[in-house]
């Protein structure tokens, strides 16, 4: 069952990458992986927040042993969504004062994620939920349970609730116009939330 | 020289033996396909597959000088990666779903403050015309662009048909309203119909044509059907599609994005680098088909024609 649900995971990446290679990517491919890895980036976060709730509700209690696997797709998709804007949006807008491979590249690129983190309100709270997202990566291993403590572990990675509020909040100020989808995404966290704040 | 020692303690014997080596074999397959991935989307061009609209070519028009400099975007860029709204809001949206959109009749009313206010069939519309072609390039406020072969004909030939009142100071042009035909209509995404504007003197500018054709064929439905605006040196919404209306006025017209947003979209909407969309840069653009972003340039490049309609303009305040 495990390596089954694993392979799973990996399947949208699979699918983007047959869309690359099939020239099914669009007229704007860079920007079509970019909305592809931020919504599957969400979509774990979404899986993820939703195994506690549904073990109680249906009392399959073996769900839990998906939940860290499912934690650690959100944060390997969303590191996919970052590091494709890194190039896309950031990289490929360089001047390139002199040349590709100079050090003025590598300041230009520091400095204009800076600059877009800084700005940006909806690229700084993108950055803040990927940001959370990383000490409880680092942490998701056995070891580290055995060295927080399931207490202090707990308690820690409830920092995946920061990150689906960013989430949801990053959509809601990039969209245009139609405001769907970023809505359904915030309904489904505040009803998975929400289980959390009234069960006693 | 530098001699790696061995840690004493390796990772293997921290973590649990079986799932350090799922760990591994994943973060192996997943760099293997992540590289993939980005290598596969570099330089793969878009599968050239036969369009399920027609294609009729436009038996007659003239090469003209505009723009024969610039190599023009696949016809395929230009005819599945489309922004109209009444069809969808993603990207390939307009090319799924404007297959049902009747084009024939179709009439244009042309009214408000004009000597010949007039309900035209289209036929009728177009045929005083000369057709032309024009190349342009097309900056779109979303930070992209493309460079497209328009068929049309000035706008300002049809304005000295119709002849504005000496009142009129705006044009403004409505879209077709019905949603049974145009299924994002269903939904309040924007408020429907479409609507745009122009000052009469940009109207009355040479550059701004109403297209009826482009890649040497008449409009696919996903580009406006039958007949639409393009605005060379605006962002690329200003240029309103399947227009059924066109009156003239002396009041400032209220565009469509402007209503939505106020404070992300003005009325001129003039194509300027050093003016900000509050969420996002407008100093360069990718134009479709490449990595590498270009500077996009002010009035999108056309500001020797144009730049004189703005003089002692605040382009800012006036975005
Ligand atoms: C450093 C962090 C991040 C950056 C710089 C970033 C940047 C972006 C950009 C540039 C876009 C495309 C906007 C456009 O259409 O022009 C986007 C879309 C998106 N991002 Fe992020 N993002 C970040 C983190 C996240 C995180 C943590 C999540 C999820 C929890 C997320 C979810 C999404 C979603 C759902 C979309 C829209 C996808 C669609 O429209 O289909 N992003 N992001």
């Amino acid at each position: 069952m495990k390596p089954t649900v694993l392979a799973a995971g990996l399947l949208p990446l699979l699918v983007l990458i047959w869309r690359a290679f099939n020239a099914a990517l669009g007229a704007n491919p860079l920007l079509e992986i970019t909305h592809e890895t931020g919504d599957w980036t969400l979509r774990f976060i979404v899986i993820t927040l939703a195994i506690t709730p549904v073990r109680r509700l249906t009392g399959w209690h073996a769900l839990i042993r998906f939940r860290r696997m499912m934690g650690l797709y959100a944060f390997f998709y969303g590191s996919l969504h970052f590091l494709i804007y890194v190039i896309a949006d950031r990289f490929a807008g360089l001047d390139f004062r002199d040349g590709i491979w100079a050090w003025s590249t590598a300041r230009g690129l520091v400095a204009s994620i800076w600059e877009d983190v800084y700005k940006r309100p909806y690229i700084t709270v993108g950055f803040i939920g990927l940001a959370a997202m990383a000490p409880l990566a680092v942490t998701s291993t056995t070891g580290w349970i055995r060295r927080l403590g399931g207490r202090n572990w707990n308690r820690l990675h409830r920092l995946i609730y920061a990150t689906a509020v960013a989430g949801v909040i990053h959509y809601w100020w990039l969209v245009k116009a139609d405001i769907l989808h970023p809505a359904i995404y915030a309904s489904l966290v505040a009803l998975l939330l929400g289980f959390r704040a009234f069960r006693t | 020289m530098l001699l790696r020692t061995r840690p004493a303690i390796r990772s293997s014997e921290i973590t649990d033996k079986k799932l350090y080596l799922r760990r591994r074999e994943f973060i192996q397959a997943a760099a293997v396909t992540a590289v993939g991935a980005a290598a596969g989307t570099l330089g793969v061009p878009q599968a050239d597959a036969a369009p399920s609209w027609p294609r009729v070519k436009v038996p007659n028009f003239a090469k003209s000088p505009y723009g024969a400099d610039e190599k023009p975007n696949a016809y395929q860029d230009a005819t599945t990666y489309n922004n109209f709204y009444e069809f969808g809001v993603e990207k390939e949206d307009p090319s799924n779903n404007a297959g049902p959109l009747k084009t024939k009749p179709w009439t244009v009313k042309v009214d408000g403050l004009v000597d010949k206010p007039a309900d035209y069939q289209l036929e009728d519309f177009i045929k005083p015309y000369a057709l032309e072609e024009r190349i342009y390039r097309m900056r779109c406020v979303e930070r992209w662009s493309m460079v497209i072969p328009w068929i049309g004909f000035p706008l300002a030939s049809l304005l000295k048909t119709v002849q504005p009142a000496p009142t009129a100071k705006f044009v403004e042009f409505t879209t077709l309203f019905n949603p049974q035909q145009m299924p994002g209509q269903r939904r309040d995404v924007l408020r429907w119909p479409y609507v745009e504007g122009l000052r009469l003197d940009e109207a009355m500018h040479p550059l701004a044509i109403l297209a009826v054709g482009l890649y040497g064929e008449y409009l696919p439905n996903q580009n406006g059907a039958p007949i639409r605006l393009v605005v060379p040196w605006k962002y690329g919404f200003k240029g309103i599609k399947s227009i059924v209306r066109i009156r003239l006025t002396d009041r400032q017209p209220m565009n469509s994005w402007q209503l939505s947003a106020p404070s992300e979209y003005g009325f001129y909407s003039n194509v300027n680098p050093s003016v900000d969309h509050p969420r996002w840069s407008q100093a360069r653009e990718r134009r479709i088909g490449e990595f590498f972003m270009r500077p996009t340039l002010v009035f999108n490049g056309y500001g020797d024609q144009v730049a004189s309609l703005y003089a002692g303009m605040d382009l800012k305040k006036n975005y």
